[in-house]
């Protein structure tokens, strides 16, 4: 093997290794404080990725009227649990939260739709449409299960995934799109060029890294969050609301997922499907973090993207048996170091 | 002990469905995809609804089962009927080498790794040349028997449900058994079915086994219904597809499975014939709709159809009780249970700094009653958990009849004669009284899973139970026998808990807290009990707060504070002594 396409290739792995990253960590976090495994995450991804596409393609994406639809929908589970002491206050509160934002929201994206907008304001419409999108979801699938097994929250997560998927195609047909750079221009180092894309994509993992661990170990909200994820009751008893941490857990991931589409979306195609297996890499890698540690996830999926560039110049055929076969020896490592007594839970 | 009655109706009408005059073809073919989905749904019913083992994964051991057959049948032109048995061999010994990785793996790594290996295979079956890559393999020979060949879907639609009433039989057979309960036990964690002797690893790599060759089972059937096999039906869609079934129906139910594969075919079906109308426009629907559905059903129906289905059945009186005078022969027992019978040596235990258990050392002799006392945090339950193994001392030993068991599973413990209840109640809430207690007997029972599928077990099973029903008599809950667990007040799950530990026919039983949430009289009639049992030769140690109760109780008195002895004697010393009231009162008392 000649250096050059060995340091190619580690580059590669690296780009993809920092979105596997960004997702292991969103992954993390929810499943850390919800005890959701967010199987939907990939969804946010193409979400994320499409509607930033036909935005700047000047296209309508279905995914903002999805968002007003699912806000509706969060209205109304709203409504019902509140049905016996409805509040004028609460009932506000929900309306502009889950009905008028949305609305806004939809308005803008079909006002810009018809005119090509620049790539900021589609990378912020996207998100903000993402975010919504994930937001009610928690509210609609999961907060109504919180007091559930993992299992349940599991299957429920696998639920989601399918729909959100199958709307997926509904919203934007079995094409492959493709987006603008977010950020154009490109320099050499040796060998090497680094695209503006690229070097986007190592700046916003490592800023969203940083964030995270400050947000975590520095502020109130951060340490709520860690506490409802130990104890859900506990944390009640503390006076923290714990349906406010898991929205706020949904809406970082969903952001982090959208922010991930973005970045990949002008560097490869990705079609109403590709979330899925983008999303199980991440997986992999928080796997190997053992769903808790954030420093261990982002190592391991530069790792996972290492192997996958690597594998798949050598043995492309065999490229996902081997990413996802990676898991083998580390569940293996991880049951041989089994904890000696485990209180049951159920 | 279910009745056969509604089986065998169940099987007579599946068998006259295809007599039905004017039965669209169409519909026996539905009913042949229901037939092959309950067979993979039923074993996730055993995995997941009872052993509480989540897979994502099962869609690949159909995978194994088909390929197996597609590739016998013909590169190597095997007969069907030969393949059968290495279908399933296939199918089993890869569970073995996926279990023995996966199943160790505690909660949601579990469904996560089946997950990664499931996607993982389906890749693997996609890219290998001998199994046809994407196209797969086709013309596969259809199953015959002499000259009669099963092409039509009609014609192996008895085969296909021979297979599903009989695989149904067998697991409810199972679950009716030694082994069964053990399986049933697992979803409660290990920690008490451990203390009974049950091996936990093997039993969940016993189900993991079962339910990866029912699969390899619906796969071989698959292949020789479909006679051709290709990567699609065997990926992580389908694996996700058989945990909806089991859900659906009710994963704690066999018959759930199969009403679970009822309901997901047709409802697919019915989607995605008449979608397309309501919904003009790209496919796919389905899913969308599928997905909301589960998410509504986990909501309003967590528990699946079956049980909401049963609700609606008179309820079945409670079952016969097992005749007492059958013997179960005793747990073989060292030459000399007299004397020194636990002899705990300076034990530690730290947990990182703190120091739970500090060098404590004492002893219980043949026929006596040793009460542990002291107050809250003292390490009372954590110097039960050394004794019994579930915990590893940090130092200092513990003898048992002279010799030393330091680090012993609790596996071994308990065969040397050392029972135990425990603090936190863990019985099995689903399981009734008689079958809790069995647990008890786990270890004086010898019939395996084979057995007792095949009901060979019956003579061994009717012993076992014939001596929980003596021991749930002894703590007088003979009323009680046949409710379920989790229905009687905490005080009576308690002595549950002592009739379970009874039945290991022990020399020495170790009670956490026995008397808590008992009544006046309850207690009495517990003192009495336990006289009694220590004039018939057995030792107790105890862990209680109710000190009138202890003190009228017990034999010698050891007191703890903050994890060290401070104390140890006669009830009446202990009373008076200034160290244990300054403990539990305080300086100035």
């Amino acid at each position: 093997m000649n250096t050059t396409i060995m340091l190619f290739l580690v580059q590669d792995g690296i780009t993809n290794g920092a979105i596997y990253a960004l997702l292991g960590l969103a992954l993390v976090l929810v499943f850390a404080v919800t005890r959701v495994i967010l199987i939907p995450q990939g969804e946010f991804v193409t979400y994320g990725a499409l509607t930033y596409a036909s935005l700047a393609a000047g296209q309508m994406p279905g995914t903002a009227k999805l968002a007003l639809a699912l806000g509706i929908g969060a209205f109304a589970f709203d409504l019902f649990v509140a049905r016996k002491a409805l509040h004028a206050r609460l009932v506000v509160r929900s309306l502009i939260t889950n009905i008028v934002l949305p609305a806004i929201v939809l308005a803008l994206t079909v006002y810009f739709a018809s005119q090509k907008p620049p790539v900021a304001v589609c990378i912020a419409l996207s998100l903000v449409i993402v975010a919504m999108i994930g937001l009610y979801l928690y509210r609609i699938a999961f907060q109504p299960l919180a007091h559930t097994s993992v299992l349940v929250l599991l299957i429920a997560s696998v639920g989601v995934h399918l729909a959100l998927q199958g709307l997926g195609l509904l919203f934007f047909g079995a094409e492959g799109q493709r987006g603008p750079a977010v950020l154009s221009g490109a320099f050499t180092a040796g060998a090497l060029r680094f695209t503006g894309q690229s070097i986007t994509v190592y700046a916003i993992t490592i800023a969203f890294i940083v964030g995270l661990w400050l947000f975590f170990g520095l502020t109130l909200y951060g340490k709520a969050l860690r506490a409802t994820a130990v104890n859900r009751l506990g944390a009640r008893l503390a006076g923290i609301r714990t349906t406010l941490s898991g929205q706020i857990a949904f809406l970082l991931a969903s952001v982090i997922g959208a922010l991930s589409g973005i970045m990949i979306v002008p560097i490869t195609t990705l079609y109403y499907d590709s979330g899925f297996l983008i999303g199980l890499k991440g997986f992999v890698a928080a796997i190997i973090g053992g769903l808790v540690s954030y420093p261990l996830t982002a190592v391991a999926a530069l790792v996972v993207g290492i192997v996958e560039a690597f594998s798949s110049f050598y043995a492309s055929n065999y490229k996902e048996v081997i990413v996802f076969m990676l898991l083998i020896p580390v569940l293996l490592l991880r049951s041989l170091a089994a904890p000696a007594v485990e209180e049951e839970k159920d | 002990m279910q009745s056969r009655l509604p089986i065998l109706i169940f099987a007579a009408l599946m068998a006259a469905i295809p007599f039905v005059p004017g039965m669209p073809p169409f519909w026996i073919v539905l009913l042949d995809n229901i037939g092959l989905a309950a067979l993979v749904a039923m074993g996730l019913v055993l995995l997941t609804g009872v052993g509480g083992l989540t897979s994502f994964g099962q869609a690949a051991f159909v995978g194994f089962g088909a390929y197996t057959t597609a590739v016998l049948s013909t590169a190597y032109g095997l007969s069907p009927w030969l393949t059968l048995p290495l279908s399933l061999l296939v199918s089993g010994s890869l569970a073995v080498l996926l279990g023995l990785i996966t199943v160790r793996l505690s909660g949601h790594y579990l469904p996560l790794g089946t997950l990664a290996w499931g996607l993982g295979l389906f890749y693997l079956f996609s890219k290998l040349e001998f199994l046809g890559r994407n196209d797969g393999i086709s013309a596969i020979p259809p199953l015959s028997i002499g000259a009669f060949k099963m092409l039509s879907p009609g014609s192996i639609y008895y085969a296909i449900w021979v297979a599903v009433i009989v695989s149904a039989l067998l697991t409810m057979n199972l679950l009716d058994s030694r082994t069964g309960r053990a399986i049933r036990a697992l979803r409660r964690g290990h920690v008490a079915a451990e203390a009974f002797g049950v091996h936990t690893p093997r039993a969940k790599l016993l189900v993991f086994i079962h339910a990866a060759v029912l699969a390899g089972l619906s796969g071989w059937l698959y292949a020789h219904l479909q006679r051709a096999v290709n990567p699609t039906p065997f990926g992580a869609q389908a694996g996700i597809e058989y945990l909806f079934i089991a859900v659906v129906g009710g994963a704690g139910y066999v018959w759930g499975g199969v009403l679970g594969a009822a309901i997901v075919v047709v409802l697919k079906e019915v989607l995605q014939s008449y979608l397309p109308l309501i919904l003009p426009g790209s496919g796919q629907v389905e899913t969308i709709v599928f997905g909301i559905m589960l998410v509504a059903l986990l909501q309003l129906a967590p528990g699946g159809l079956w049980p909401w289905l049963m609700s609606f059945l008179p309820e079945r009186t409670s079952g016969r009780k097992p005749d007492t005078s059958l013997k179960l022969e005793q747990r073989s027992r060292a030459p000399a249970e007299a004397g020194v019978l636990l002899q705990v040596e300076k034990a530690r235990k730290q947990f990182g700094g703190v120091v739970a258990v500090n060098n404590v050392s004492f002893d219980v002799q043949a026929r006596e009653i040793v009460a542990l006392i002291g107050p809250n945090g003292a390490g009372k339950s954590t110097t039960f958990n050394l004794i019994t193994g579930v915990l590893s001392a940090t130092s200092g030993s513990i003898s048992v009849l002279g010799r030393k068991v330091d680090n012993a599973p609790p596996q071994e413990i308990v065969k040397l004669g050392i029972s135990r209840t425990f603090q936190h109640v863990k019985l099995v809430p689903d399981m009734t009284v008689l079958e809790n207690v069995a647990i008890g007997a786990h270890l004086r029972g010898h019939s395996g899973p084979i057995s007792s599928m095949l009901r060979l077990d019956r003579t061994d099973e009717a012993k076992l139970l014939a001596e929980a029903a003596r021991q749930i008599e002894r703590v007088g809950l003979t009323e009680q026998m046949h409710q379920l667990a989790g229905s009687l007040s905490l005080g009576q799950q308690r002595i549950v808990e002592i009739a379970r530990a009874l039945c290991v026919d022990p020399m020495l039983l170790l009670l956490d807290e026995p008397a808590a949430g008992l009544r006046h009289m309850e207690k009495q009639r517990l003192a009495a009990l336990l006289r009694e049992l220590r004039d018939g030769g057995m030792s107790v140690l105890l862990v209680e707060h109710d000190m009138g109760f202890v003190m009228n109780l017990a034999d010698r008195i050891v007191v703890l504070d903050f994890g060290t002895k401070i104390a140890e004697g006669a009830p009446a010393t202990i009373k008076t002594n200034p160290e244990v009231i300054k403990a539990y009162l305080g300086v100035a008392a």
